[in-house]
């Protein structure tokens, strides 16, 4: 992946001039599988965002504290391990809770085509599974990023 | 030999083999060069994961002199690189062993004894995720997660359950379990003693490799120092009392799914296994009581000839370095047994049904590698938990295998191949030079804690990952060959009612035991953990035969050892 990829279209250009994309790479359940942890932070790093990894089972609460306190624009929740309806829902509730709405709230793992729609529903998006290109994975991160950096902007 | 700067003398000694090969370039020259500028073929490089450059062909030149007599020798003989045993799968056939696990125990009950109807000659169990990192049932964090990736045990009641009906004296059980695995073979024994069956003739294994943990699976529960002494209390007990209990399987397998080159694999579970044999040493237990009780596992992956010179190196490291370095004569303690599985990150979610042919080549490297036990995955792997349609053709391949392709009838029969020897050779060598560079870095626990392990293996996922991208690797119908007509199919569901009945075991269980009884013994397994010198296999035993939870005695070790944050990675 060559860097700075992610201004490609030139439209998002001028939100991220003083600020790249920030993302959190999570994973809010218990869940060791960090192989396409290290492959998406690399990546998406090598794209030219900053990048954040929670590291080995953080909470849902943890998730959404670091979000905040950090600042980010994106949260990537990855789960392998067949638990994303019901933790990644305790994400999407806790951010609810807390009135949180200029962060996007991206996932991705071992998730069945039919569990797509439902996650859909609560809000988060891509929700891409084994086999994914990486450059499809960081356009959709750059397309949420850049709703969640013009929310921000709002203020 | 002299065991100081060991490996890098033998190192030294290996790379002294090398001498070019004259009748390659003779060939090159005269035969291959001609005919490729006729054809107007540009020349294209092979590499293997371990980024060995593969030539066109290989002959005898490739070999040191001798090689025949002196390094390659014959099975049942050191330096065992063509096995272990003299007759091989002659005598008996490698055990056909299917790690299982979801939902219940009631519903891993059930799967088990499908598979032993259709076959299965050894049970493996997987556990669920609270279950691996030594959470109940009841706990918030658990929410979700209750069966999902295996069978949940909360205590003693559901192994009771998951076993119930299964004879312990006839098959052998392997539990892929790493953090708790001590409170798991005390729940085994505690099983064994309700079944009557002797503790000398139980067999089977626990993983707990916890070194592999901190690199590659990163089930933890405590810092790296206090799971190592929980390894040596298992070590010390079952040498005495479970004399056929194998209570370490030292694993390359999660280290290669990480992401690592089959030569990081063999060469990181190798310098793991040694760190074990100084551990055994350190404790004071003889060599010949500990050392047979040590088994292997190794990934089986995509790259035929690859693993099965990995598989062949590794035997005969094993005995070399335990011979020259340790000194060890007792020629069972030389002989290294190993389970194989085959590998889950090359299947696929595209196209699943291709998986069974990747299946069927892994499960044939991992036979013509020499392995002990076999499991294969399922076609669904990339999915969820196998259906039971899917593992019944994963162990459907390994019978066909067994009995249809006569590649069981004789012994090592790749062994000779100019190309699998040199390559036997080449991946030596490799894994030598870790050996090294580990031993100069302050040894395998120093190298982890540092995250040089770690790295060493995100990197080369890194570099994989990259030529997938870039389609010079190729995964047939993930990223070529791609299909837009595919349908979803059929998987294993695992209903939230696994977790309501769990949940409402343990309560039972907690109702039912003797409370004061479980405060007194988790007590005093809190000062026993404490003492270093305390061995704390029987304060576990006591505490699962009491019905304290797996989350109990776990949280006593939280509370004495406290956790582990590992390194930043990348
Ligand atoms: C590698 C692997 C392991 C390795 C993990 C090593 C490591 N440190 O990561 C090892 C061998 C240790 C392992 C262990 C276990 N595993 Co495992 N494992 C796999 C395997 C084979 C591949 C996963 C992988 O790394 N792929 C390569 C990476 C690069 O891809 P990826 O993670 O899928 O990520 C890509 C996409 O999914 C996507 N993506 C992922 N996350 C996100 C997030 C966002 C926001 C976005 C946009 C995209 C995205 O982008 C990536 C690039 O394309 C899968 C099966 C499979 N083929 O997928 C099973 C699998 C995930 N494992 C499974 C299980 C059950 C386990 C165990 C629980 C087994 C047990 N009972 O002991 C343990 C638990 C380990 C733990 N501590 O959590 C199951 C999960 C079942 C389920 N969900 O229903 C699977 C599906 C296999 C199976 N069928 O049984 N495993």
């Amino acid at each position: 992946m060559q860097g700075g990829k992610y201004l490609a279209d030139g439209k998002s250009q001028s939100l991220f001039r003083d600020k790249p994309i920030k993302v959190l790479l999570a994973k809010p359940g218990i869940d060791g599988h960090d192989r396409g942890m290290f492959v998406l932070a690399r990546a998406f790093r090598d794209a030219g965002m900053d990048v954040l990894y929670a590291g080995l089972l953080p909470t849902p609460e943890d998730v959404v504290n670091t979000a905040v306190n950090e600042d980010v624009d994106v949260v990537a929740l990855s789960l392998l391990n067949g638990a994303h309806l019901t933790v990644f829902k305790k994400v999407m509730d806790l951010m609810k809770e807390r009135g949180i709405d200029d962060i996007s709230v991206v996932g991705g793992g071992t998730i069945p085509d039919h569990d797509r729609p439902k996650l859909e529903k609560m809000g988060i998006t891509g929700n891409y599974g084994p086999g994914t290109p990486l450059k499809v994975i960081i356009d959709h991160i750059t397309e949420r990023a850049a709703e969640a950096r013009q929310k921000k902007n709002r203020i | 030999m002299q065991s100081r700067d060991y490996y890098s003398r033998k190192l030294n000694e290996l790379k002294s083999r090398h001498s070019g090969n004259p009748d390659r370039e003779r060939w090159r020259r005269e035969t291959l060069a001609p005919w490729n500028q006729k054809t107007g073929y540009g020349g294209k490089e092979y590499r293997n994961s371990s980024e060995i450059p593969i030539h066109e062909i290989y002959t005898p030149g490739d070999l040191p002199p001798d090689y025949d007599k002196k390094e390659l020798g014959l099975p049942g003989e050191y330096p065992f690189t063509r096995g272990i045993y003299p007759n091989m799968y002659r005598g008996k056939l490698w055990t056909m062993r299917m790690f299982s696990g979801f939902g219940t125990p009631e519903d891993t009950n059930r799967r088990l004894k499908y598979l032993i109807s259709h076959g299965e000659s050894g049970l493996s169990i997987a556990f669920d995720m609270p279950t691996l990192y030594g959470y109940d049932c009841d706990n918030p964090r658990a929410d979700g997660e209750i069966g999902r990736c295996g069978v949940n045990i909360s205590s003693l009641k559901d192994m009771e359950t998951l076993f119930r009906g299964i004879d312990l004296s006839k098959i052998s059980t392997s539990m892929t379990i790493n953090a708790p695995a001590a409170v798991l073979t005390a729940m085994y024994v505690a099983i064994a003693k309700k079944q009557k069956v002797p503790l000398d003739s139980i067999s089977g294994t626990v993983q707990a490799d916890i070194l592999k943990e901190y690199i590659a699976q990163k089930e933890w529960m405590y810092p790296p120092e206090a799971h190592i002494r929980i390894i040596r209390d298992m070590m010390t007990y079952c040498s005495v009392n479970l004399p056929k209990w194998n209570y370490i399987s030292i694993s390359g397998y999660h280290i290669r799914e990480a992401g690592s080159s089959a030569a990081q694999e063999l060469a990181f579970t190798l310098a793991d296994g040694f760190y074990y044999i100084d551990l055994g040493m350190k404790a004071g237990l003889p060599v010949e009581k500990f050392a047979p009780r040590l088994s292997f596992f190794f990934n089986s992956s995509i790259d035929f000839f690859e693993e099965i010179a990995k598989m062949r190196a590794a035997r005969r490291i094993w005995a070399t370095v335990l011979k020259e370095k340790y000194d060890v004569n007792d020629p069972r303690s030389l002989l290294m047994r190993f389970h194989t599985q085959t590998s889950g990150y090359t299947l696929t979610w595209q196209q699943p049904i291709n998986n069974i042919i990747r299946t069927t080549i892994e499960a044939m490297a991992g036979v013509l590698g020499g392995t002990q036990s076999l499991h294969t995955n399922s076609y669904d792997e990339a999915w969820a938990l196998p259906s039971e349609e899917a593992v019944k053709i994963a162990l459907r391949t390994q019978q066909i295998i067994a009995e249809e392709s006569g590649i069981p009838a004789t012994i090592d029969p790749l062994g000779g191949s100019y190309y699998v020897e040199w390559l036997t050779n080449q991946m030596e060598e490799k894994a030598y030079e870790y050996f090294d560079r580990i031993e100069k870095m302050g040894g395998m626990l120093e190298a982890i804690k540092k995250g040089y392990i770690q790295k060493e293996i995100a990197a080369t996922s890194y570099r994989r990952q990259m030529r997938i991208e870039s389609g010079e690797e190729v995964m047939v119908g993930a990223n070529k060959y791609q299909d837009s007509s595919e349908k979803p199919i059929g998987i294993l569901k695992i209903s939230k009612k696994a977790q309501d009945a769990q949940i409402a075991r343990l309560k039972k269980v907690k109702i039912t035991r003797d409370k004061a009884k479980v405060d007194a013994i988790l007590g005093r397994l809190e000062d026993a953990m404490r003492d270093p010198e305390e061995n704390l296999m029987p304060h576990y035993l006591e505490a699962v035969e009491a019905y304290c939870t797996l989350e109990e005695i776990s949280n006593a070790g939280r509370k004495v050892f406290g956790g582990w944050k590992e390194p930043v990675i990348v």
